[in-house]
């Protein structure tokens, strides 16, 4: 049993914390994990990865190489790429999949994009609501997919932490958070009507500590957007952005080149860095455990209005 | 929409990813591994509360999430931080100051590592409060100091107890509004107390905490003094981690058949209980034959053994026919395989159980029809006592018998939770309607199992669990208009129902459309022209004198006679028994 120590600064009163990870818990997730992915596949007719290209989709995609072993994912990848994703993502994606051997289709809105759609004019909430909400509730009808997989964990956000392993959407992708279905032991109800379907999330239990050890163990590849180093950037308040994927300065602003690295990757224009020194996985893990914010601060999307993540989920949002 | 396939596997150089080790020089601490636990108790007791002020003195919440938290226009607590919010995640539930859901809250020590299923007290989200109950290894039952024990309190412990949560913590709440009066304290702890001996539960630690203000919740309570126990978190960090029963019996159901080519055929699954390695024996259920586990497959790796809890692929010695909601078992110690068993139901849904209805029953990876046809007792929760009911509705909890098509394989849930629960699916509107504890299977000792291809075609038994009754025959002499009427209204109530009409046949006909539509387990409705023959005793003695129903033609009118036949239909059904018929041809 192999286990690890850390040195915590809690509250910069020099007072040592040794937060404690066993390798038996994450072997206990991986196992949980890998009988969702199993269980899902088993029941559903069409089921769907939706792959993000982030920390989270590249441990889920881990997941399921290793529960389907030594045979093929018996399920496509699918990307909504907004167009305003980092071109790095869109680079590792691209080769991730082959690597993988995995079939990936990638959707996008075109026809919000030709009417010009984008988050300085449209604002993030329906920018999002366009290039992601709508966009993949096309991509899953196009597909006609019954189920589709997230790498969502409940400790990322509030309203995340009451979904349910399955959680239902109706036939217009809505959630009903108010009315979900009992989840009783790992018995999950995968039945459905024609048009509803079910979004399936197998690491629900998953926090981002576990994550980020378990990219360690494994050896897992990510986007090098994660990792610190110098990025030219314009620096508006708290944020970092860096300049790419249709990220605009405003009249005034200058780049700079600045030390940084990724916390969690979303768009371009509305997701921020961090300054960082971490250019290695146990560094990230090390910074991480002295973190003090979510890692969702960085992004916009989240902080529009309060409840503003249950709203868009609601809608279908991811 | 674009596919892209892959072509070639050169990594871009900007995608690789640097690693070195983390800790290496870390030394080996000790954890007590993970900890499931969940919230209990009426609504408004202060469970959010307790687990908002868990997560903040145990330094578990971030800053901005805090902040959110701080700057929130809602605030129903007196103090300046409203910890509930923390974990009252839902917009519903921020408005209306209840908990609606449970929320799941991950969160370290030092010592171990916690899963929290924070659920609502209500009474109306019961099935919320057993969701949360289901995977825990413990439960904090709250109790307000200036309410004491009350009816929901017992339900959750009981709902706790049933679901096999193995440690109560029972915390009196809200100390502060009791000026931390440790006669308060000591009465409702002892009430608690006496009503978990009731239920068997004989090591509840009970403390004192006042959630809002954190005493005794990470911190000992200097108010308190005259209180000796560590405070709650010091008591979860110390409870004894659930052991995997490796040394169990071999449970290992088939999830998944890995088939890439033909040379390969691998099932996977997460084992249950028990061990295996490449060499162990196993019997198949339900074929009942025994084969060898050849070798374990992962990727990147090849395990010598697989521990309960892994979710693993074996290949096997033998090409035998597996399948999806088979299981693997030992040769000593099987389950009980049978499709009859006794077990206990939490009904979850609004619409009542129905006792002719047809589920879908899941337990394990195994999918099957069933009928709940026999309601034994219902629990009231109040006094644990058994009392006789006809009816199960939302929230309440009665022992049931189940009968199901196919066999299970299935272990009394005290021994085994996964192979002991199962939950019940409506099968019209695919909702979850109740969660299912075994208590004991009914196998009846009978010859050798049967095989899937030594049942050759369906049984009376399987179409009675189908149609929710088994065949029987209305005689309608000269009232066609009500034959017509009962047969519509039979089968817009889902009863499967046929009506043969004077003209459907001829009369010497007769006696072959009544053995053909018993034998098919339809209700027949039979209206005979009245030409004086009487063909009545006939059609009787096929059906049987006890499903057989001769109309007396009285002088009410069509719809009388109708509502009077169908009452008597529906008691027919409650009574009749699923016993094999004996003697009838
Ligand atoms: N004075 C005092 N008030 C408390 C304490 N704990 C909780 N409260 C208050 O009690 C009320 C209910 O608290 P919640 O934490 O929402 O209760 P709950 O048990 O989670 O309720 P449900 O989840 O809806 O069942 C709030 O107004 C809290 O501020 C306490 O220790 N002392
Ligand atoms: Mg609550």
């Amino acid at each position: 049993m192999a286990l690890r120590e850390f040195n915590l600064d809690l509250d910069g009163k020099d007072e040592t914390v040794a937060a404690v990870s066993q390798l038996d818990h994450l072997k206990m997730l991986e196992a949980e994990s890998m009988f969702i992915l199993r269980e899902a596949a088993a029941e559903f007719a069409r089921p769907v990865m939706l792959y993000s290209i982030g920390k989270d989709s590249s441990v889920m995609l881990r997941l399921a190489q290793k529960a389907f072993y030594p045979g093929k994912i018996p399920f496509p990848l699918l990307h909504i790429d907004t167009s305003y994703k980092f071109p790095e993502m869109i680079e590792f994606r691209d080769w991730y999949a082959k690597h993988v051997g995995v079939q990936l289709i990638v959707h996008k809105n075109q026809k919000a994009l030709d009417d010009g759609a984008n988050p300085y004019s449209l604002g993030t909430q329906k920018c999002c609501g366009f290039l992601k909400t709508r966009s993949l509730l096309d991509g899953l009808a196009e597909g006609g997919f019954d189920a589709a997989f997230g790498g969502a964990r409940r400790d990322e956000e509030k309203s995340r932490a009451k979904e349910r392993v399955y959680s239902f959407r109706d036939s217009l992708g809505q959630w009903d958070p108010k009315n979900q279905r009992p989840e009783l032991w790992s018995l999950y109800n995968s039945r459905h009507h024609k048009g509803e379907s079910i979004r399936v999330f197998p690491l629900s239990n998953w926090t981002e500590l576990d994550v980020w050890l378990y990219i360690d163990a494994e050896k897992i590849p990510i986007v090098p957007l994660y990792f610190a180093k110098e990025r030219e950037a314009i620096v508006r308040g708290e944020q970092i952005l860096l300049l790419q994927a249709g990220v605009r300065a405003l009249p005034g602003e200058k780049t700079e080149m600045v030390k940084c690295r990724m916390r969690s990757l979303g768009c371009a224009p509305c997701t921020g860095g961090i300054r960082s020194d971490a250019d290695t996985v146990p560094k990230i893990i090390n910074e991480m455990i002295s973190f003090r914010r979510s890692e969702r601060e960085n992004r916009a999307i989240d902080h529009d209005e309060e409840g503003s993540m249950e709203i868009k989920k609601r809608e279908g949002y991811f | 929409m674009s596919n892209a396939t892959p072509e070639s596997t050169d990594a871009p150089s900007a995608s690789s990813t640097p690693f070195d080790s983390v800790g290496a020089a870390g030394s080996l601490t000790h954890a007590l591994g993970l900890l499931r636990f969940s919230t209990a108790g009426s609504v408004d007791d202060g469970k959010s509360t307790l687990i908002g002020r868990l997560l903040y003195d145990s330094k578990s919440v971030f800053e901005d999430q805090l902040a959110s938290v701080q700057k929130s226009k809602i605030n129903r607590s007196s103090g300046p931080i409203d910890f509930s919010l923390l974990t009252d995640g839902l917009r519903a539930e921020r408005e209306q100051g209840i908990t609606i859901d449970v929320a799941y809250r991950y969160f370290s020590t030092p010592r171990r590592k916690f899963i929290i299923a924070d659920t609502p007290g209500h009474e109306q989200y019961t099935r919320n409060m057993a969701t949360g109950a289901s995977t825990a290894e413990a439960a904090v039952v709250l109790m307000d100091a200036t309410k004491g024990v009350l009816r929901q309190s017992r339900r959750h412990a009981y709902i706790a107890h049933l679901l096999g949560v193995q440690h109560i913590v029972a915390a009196v709440n809200k100390m502060d509004l009791v000026g931390f009066s440790q006669d308060v304290f000591d009465r409702i702890s002892a009430e608690f107390r006496e009503f978990a001996d009731h239920l068997g539960i004989h090591n509840v630690y009970a403390v004192p905490v006042s959630a809002l203000e954190g005493d005794n919740v990470v911190r000992r309570s200097k108010r308190m003094p005259w209180f000796e126990g560590p405070p709650l978190l010091e008591h979860l960090e110390s409870i004894p981690a659930s052991v995997g029963s490796a040394s169990g019996p071999l449970r290992f159901p088939v999830q998944y058949v890995i088939r890439p080519d033909a040379s390969f055929r691998g099932f996977a699954g997460q084992l249950v209980s028990g061990t295996l390695h490449p060499g162990s024996s196993v019997v198949a259920m339900p074929s009942g034959v025994r084969t060898k586990v050849q070798s374990i497959v992962a990727f990147e790796d090849e395990p010598d053994s697989a521990l309960p809890g892994d979710s693993i692929t074996i290949t096997l010695e033998d090409e035998i026919d597996l399948s999806r909601g088979d299981m693997l078992v030992g040769e000593a110690n099987p389950p009980s395989s049978g499709t009859e068993f006794q077990a206990v139901l939490v009904w979850m849904h609004s619409e009542p159980l129905d006792r002719h209805k047809i589920y879908v029953l899941k337990h394990t990876t195994r999918t099957v029809r069933a009928r709940i046809n026999q309601i034994r007792y219902r629990v009231d929760i109040n006094t644990l006592e058994h009392v006789p009911a006809t009816k199960l509705d939302l929230n309440e909890i009665a022992a049931v018998d189940v009968k199901t098509t196919l066999p299970l394989f299935v272990d009394p849930y005290h021994l085994n939770r996964i192979t002991g629960s199962f939950i019940v699916i409506d099968p019209l509107t695919n909702a979850t309607v109740a969660a299912g504890i075994i208590e004991r299977s009914m196998e009846r000792r009978q010859g050798p199992r049967e095989t899937a291809a030594q049942r050759k075609h369906s049984t009376r038994e399987e179409r009675i669990l189908r149609f929710g009754h088994p065949a029987a025959a209305i005689w309608l002499k000269g009232r066609p208009r009500v034959a017509e009427l009962v047969e519509r209204r039979l089968f817009d109530e889902g009863w499967q129902v046929q009506l043969a009409g004077p003209n459907d046949f001829l009369s010497h006909e007769l006696v072959t459309v009544a053995k053909a539509f018993r034998l098919s387990g339809y209700i027949t409705v039979f209206c005979p022209l009245d030409d004086g023959t009487d063909q009545k005793q006939v059609v009787r003695m096929i059906f049987g004198p006890d499903s057989f129903f001769a109309v007396r033609i009285t002088d009410d009118t069509d719809e009388e006679a109708v509502d009077r036949i169908m009452k008597v239909l529906r008691k027919w059904r409650d009574n009749y028994s699923l016993e094999p018929e004996n003697g009838k041809s």
